[in-house]
């Protein structure tokens, strides 16, 4: 049924139709209503025998989970930025143990400075720990995904975040369909484990695996993704049939044919884009987008037969790797090596700067016309940095760097508006 | 597009003014989108939230930097925040006040913008009069949809009775219901 | 007490057999239906402590439930000697994860069977000292505060000796580590630090906290029976000495261990919802020299003798004896 919803209250909504049976939670913004929510469900007694624990860390949130998974319930939490990486450890051995968790991921920039607001930092910093990643671009898609991320999870036997923008998606009041419990029914059979702690059958999970074998177990945990390239796009349809649109898969593309010029982004900035590209081919640029859905695995081959006859791509990417630029961008051009493609990194979004459809425009017309320089920052205010670099060749008690930005921009205290 | 831009104070019901908004939208058969500035904005801090209504499915999640409608909540923000940026030239503005738009200090602004039409009327009154709390959102949603028609009475009411379920829903009915005449019979603005 | 006292020292050796007794009155390990959570075969060294009371404390919970039970580990030696793939030496579910999580892996364990309806299964948590008191002590204490039906049992043998013997908030005073050397004017671990985890687990107010040592296994399977015999969080913190970390001989684990008792360095007691309810007394206290001799660990305070040293841990000693009415003919203080 349609409603006009918000984000977090949806993607709710959504979990407790896929009747989880273990749910641990930490509060951390912004994706606190996800789970405030979701307790009360629990707690009103309207998801079945499910069990909710406040728990007293992210890594203690996981931690249950890994041992909820284990005992062969369906486990879900919901976490962001500096709680992903309090709890990375238990991610990365939720993986490594290949335990079905689905995690919901407000995507949230990492400090310091401390900042609440959303890029992509958080869950970039997991990428490499085996867990899927899917990334929504609306709230329906966010909903759409949940469902589909605990067949898939189940079905691989593998963890996966669901990313959402932080309050760009998880705060956003919206239209979205919620599905009916029979519908999800249809969709996702109950959760039957590849592994399993029973008394009947002992065995031990965890255990130590030495050189001897541990390239191996590597290896499969490799294999699962790829497999999950075959069953992502599967699945979609499967969910596609079920419920009538269309929803995830490994990417999608917006006026892709014939484009010499294509906008590749995760999450939510796809919105943005597509104005973007209607408006520069209202122009005349030949200008198309791609939304890449799955991140982890990522989907080299689907991404270069999309992309094959492109003249550039150009990425707008909400994370940076320190030292190097891009890293969504990095594996594109991984993924198209041999061909004369162009890629572009665009850094953008960080820590919650707005993308405009404007500067998108004005990004995708400088590409063409002039180049960028690699890596690209959008909108970066190099005269605030400039003072800065200036301050810190001067003098060696500079002072907090952030602090000194701020008051450049005057937004420190002293000068406020 | 109608696009709103809503400034207040935390703790004065600014989301849950976008909120109605979108609803009432939602409610009559349009596509809405609302959403808060972002932040750890504490009780009483200058707070914004935004919402877009349109007929055809909304994509962009920029907020809103050249609105077509400014809800003012709180009039003490007028010369705190630059509440005005990227008005429209032939903006609406809904003003929470018991005075009118030329007391409130802004003849200079308004000799510049003469096309843009402001409605000052006491919505956070009206909510003390009957919730006995003067929190102003609904008044100014209701005011809204009086002056423009973009929204219909009965999705207004909707969506207040959707939002505060029970008694509270009724009281802001009644609220919604007086501002909505308010506006419409006292042909406040400039 | 509900049951007969093994007085190990009646039959003039240090051994832990008790073919002497009637056989309803031996321990699991000396019936023939014995349980073996751990089999043989595992890697442990000659003389581990740890391997003794981790065997003897499971293979209790295996009795009470009917072997129905799950185990939870937490990175360290136990985990390590017992698991190398493909040689597990456990008969029973088990579970590692990592090394700070065990209590709350064993939390999502109880989470994921109340939510199934199979709450005759029961879940035991187990580490070492340092999984316990330190890296794992936030997710431990949120455990307790919850009251999950989770036995915690620790393995104390007060420092971290899988990864070669540094100290933890559980090694004692004066003690020699590979962090805590014996040099400088205070050689050794500093007086007056660390953390006594069988009191901050009583601080939480969990049904049942226990210590035990392997110098008294009839007295560890009692109180493993005992906790398992209770829902919510129970603790229970098992001294567990270490050839290798102590600088003791491998033949004298359970002598060491009973000396710790008999000093009064590591009272026996029980507590219920927060309050002590019960405690082993001491026949006759040794002087805590005797224990501290026989371990390389203390070897500084010995030659030249350290005589403000030894004074302060034997004060240690008699603090614990007041404190828990070690000896019949003390009074009790207020604890």
């Amino acid at each position: 049924m349609k409603q006009q919803i918000e984000g977090s209250q949806a993607v709710a909504q959504a979990v407790a139709l896929c009747r989880p049976e273990v749910m641990a939670c930490y509060p951390i913004s912004p994706q606190t209503h996800i789970v405030e929510t979701l307790s009360r469900k629990v707690k009103a007694g309207e998801i079945g025998n499910c069990q909710f624990l406040n728990v007293e860390s992210e890594f203690g949130a996981l931690s249950v989970l890994i041992g909820a998974s284990a005992m062969g319930a369906r486990s879900y939490t919901a976490t962001t930025s500096q709680g992903l990486l309090f709890m990375a450890e238990a991610v990365y051995n939720a993986a490594g143990l290949g335990l079905p968790i689905v995690m919901t991921i407000a995507n949230r920039a990492i400090g310091a400075p401390i900042n609440i607001w959303n890029d992509h930092s958080d869950s970039m910093a997991m990428r490499d720990a085996g867990w899927l990643q899917l990334f929504a671009e609306d709230n329906q898609e966010a909903v759409d995904l949940h469902i589909q991320a605990f067949r898939l999870a189940e079905e691989l036997s593998c963890p996966v975040m669901v990313c959402m923008d932080g309050y760009i998606l998880t705060h956003a009041f919206e239209e979205v369909d919620l599905p009916t419990q029979e519908q999800v029914d249809d969709f996702l059979p109950p959760f039957e484990p590849v592994q399993v702690l029973d008394p009947q059958d002992p065995v031990s999970i965890g255990a130590m695996v030495g050189p001897e074998a541990f390239t191996e177990v590597r290896y499969l945990a490799h294999h699962k993704h790829l497999q999950a390239l075959e069953a992502i796009p599967r699945i979609s349809q499967a969910f596609q049939d079920i419920f009538q649109r269309s929803s995830g898969g490994l990417l999608k593309q917006y006026h892709t044919d014939e484009a010499e010029t294509l906008l590749l982004a995760l999450g939510s900035v796809n919105g943005t884009i597509k104005d973007a590209v209607d408006d520069l081919r209202t122009e005349g640029w030949p200008v198309g987008a791609i939304q890449l859905c799955s991140y982890r695995p990522f989907p080299s081959h689907a991404l270069r037969h999309v992309a094959h006859n492109a003249k550039r791509v150009i990425v707008i990417e909400k994370d940076l790797a320190v030292g190097n630029g891009g890293i969504v961008s990095g594996e594109v051009k991984l993924a198209l090596q041999g061909l004369p493609t162009i890629v572009d990194t665009v850094i953008a979004g960080l820590g919650g700067r707005a993308i405009s459809k404007a500067a998108v425009i004005d990004i995708v017309k400088a590409a063409c016309l002039e180049g960028l320089e690699e890596p690209h920052f959008l909108d970066l205010n190099w005269e605030a940095i400039n003072r800065e670099l200036t301050k810190q060749a001067e003098q060696r008690r500079s002072g907090p760097t952030p602090e000194n930005l701020l008051r450049e921009i005057g937004l420190s205290s002293g000068k406020a508006l | 597009m109608i696009e709103i831009r809503i400034h207040g104070r935390g703790g004065q019901g600014v989301v849950t003014a976008a909120e109605l908004l979108a609803a009432a939208a939602f409610h009559d058969g349009k596509v809405a989108q609302a959403f808060p500035s972002f932040g750890s904005e504490r009780t009483g801090a200058p707070v914004t939230a935004f919402c877009r209504i349109d007929t055809k499915p909304i994509r962009s999640r920029e907020p809103v930097t050249h609105p077509n409608v400014l809800f003012i909540q709180d009039s003490t923000l007028l010369h705190q925040v630059n509440v005005f940026s990227g008005l429209s030239d032939q903006g609406i503005v809904m003003m929470n006040s018991t005075r009118k738009a030329e007391e409130l200090g802004l003849n200079d602004w308004i000799v510049q913008h003469p096309e843009v039409e402001i409605y000052s009327f006491p919505a956070s009154d009206l909510a003390e009069k009957h919730l006995g709390r003067s929190i102003a959102n609904v008044g100014m949603v209701a005011g809204f949809a009086s002056v423009t028609g973009a929204l219909t009475k009965e999705a207004v009411q909707y969506a207040i009775q959707e939002k505060f379920p029970g008694k509270l829903g009724a009281l802001n009915v009644q609220v919604a219901a007086e501002a909505f005449d308010y506006v419409s019979s006292h042909k406040i603005g400039v | 007490m509900s049951y007969q006292r093994v007085k190990f020292y009646q039959t003039g050796t240090f051994t832990v057999g008790n073919r002497l007794l009637d056989e309803g009155d031996r321990t699991v390990q000396a019936r023939t239906d014995r349980s073996n959570s751990l089999n043989s075969g595992h890697r442990a060294c000659q003389g581990c402590g740890e391997a003794l009371g981790a065997r003897y404390a499971l293979d209790a919970v295996m009795r009470a439930t009917q072997n129905k039970m799950v185990a939870v580990n937490a990175t360290g030696c136990l985990e390590v000697f017992s698991s190398p793939y493909p040689e597990s030496a456990w008969q029973i579910p088990w579970l590692h994860s990592v090394f700070g999580n065990a209590p709350a892996v064993a939390s999502g364990v109880a989470a994921a069977l109340r939510a199934k309806g199979k709450t005759d299964i029961r879940v035991v948590a187990q580490g070492g000292d340092g999984a316990t008191v330190d890296i794992g002590f936030g997710c431990l204490s949120g455990m307790f505060e919850r009251n999950d039906d989770v036995l915690y049992l620790c393995y104390d043998n007060e420092a971290y000796m899988n990864t070669g013997v540094q100290r933890s908030g559980a090694t004692p005073a004066r003690a020699w580590t590979n962090t805590t050397q014996a040099v400088g004017t205070e050689p050794g671990n500093p007086m007056g630090i660390g953390k006594n985890l069988p009191r901050i687990a009583m601080a939480h107010g969990i049904p049942f906290v226990a210590t035990a040592s392997v110098a008294d296994l009839h007295d560890l399977e009692t109180k493993v029976t005992k906790a398992m015999s209770i829902r919510g969080a129970r603790y229970i913190h098992i001294h567990v000495p270490c050839p290798l970390g102590w600088k003791s001989d491998p033949a004298q684990t359970i002598k060491v261990a009973r000396l710790a008792v008999e000093s009064g360095l590591f009272p026996l007691f029980e507590a219920e919802g927060g309050v002590v309810s019960d405690r082993t007394p001491i026949r006759k206290q040794v002087p805590v020299e005797q224990y501290l001799a026989l371990q390389g660990r203390f070897k500084h305070l010995f030659n030249p003798r350290d005589e403000e040293a030894l004074a302060a841990i034997q004060a240690i000693a008699d603090r614990n004896i007041h404190l828990y009415a070690l000896l019949p003919t003390k009074p009790a203080m207020e604890t």
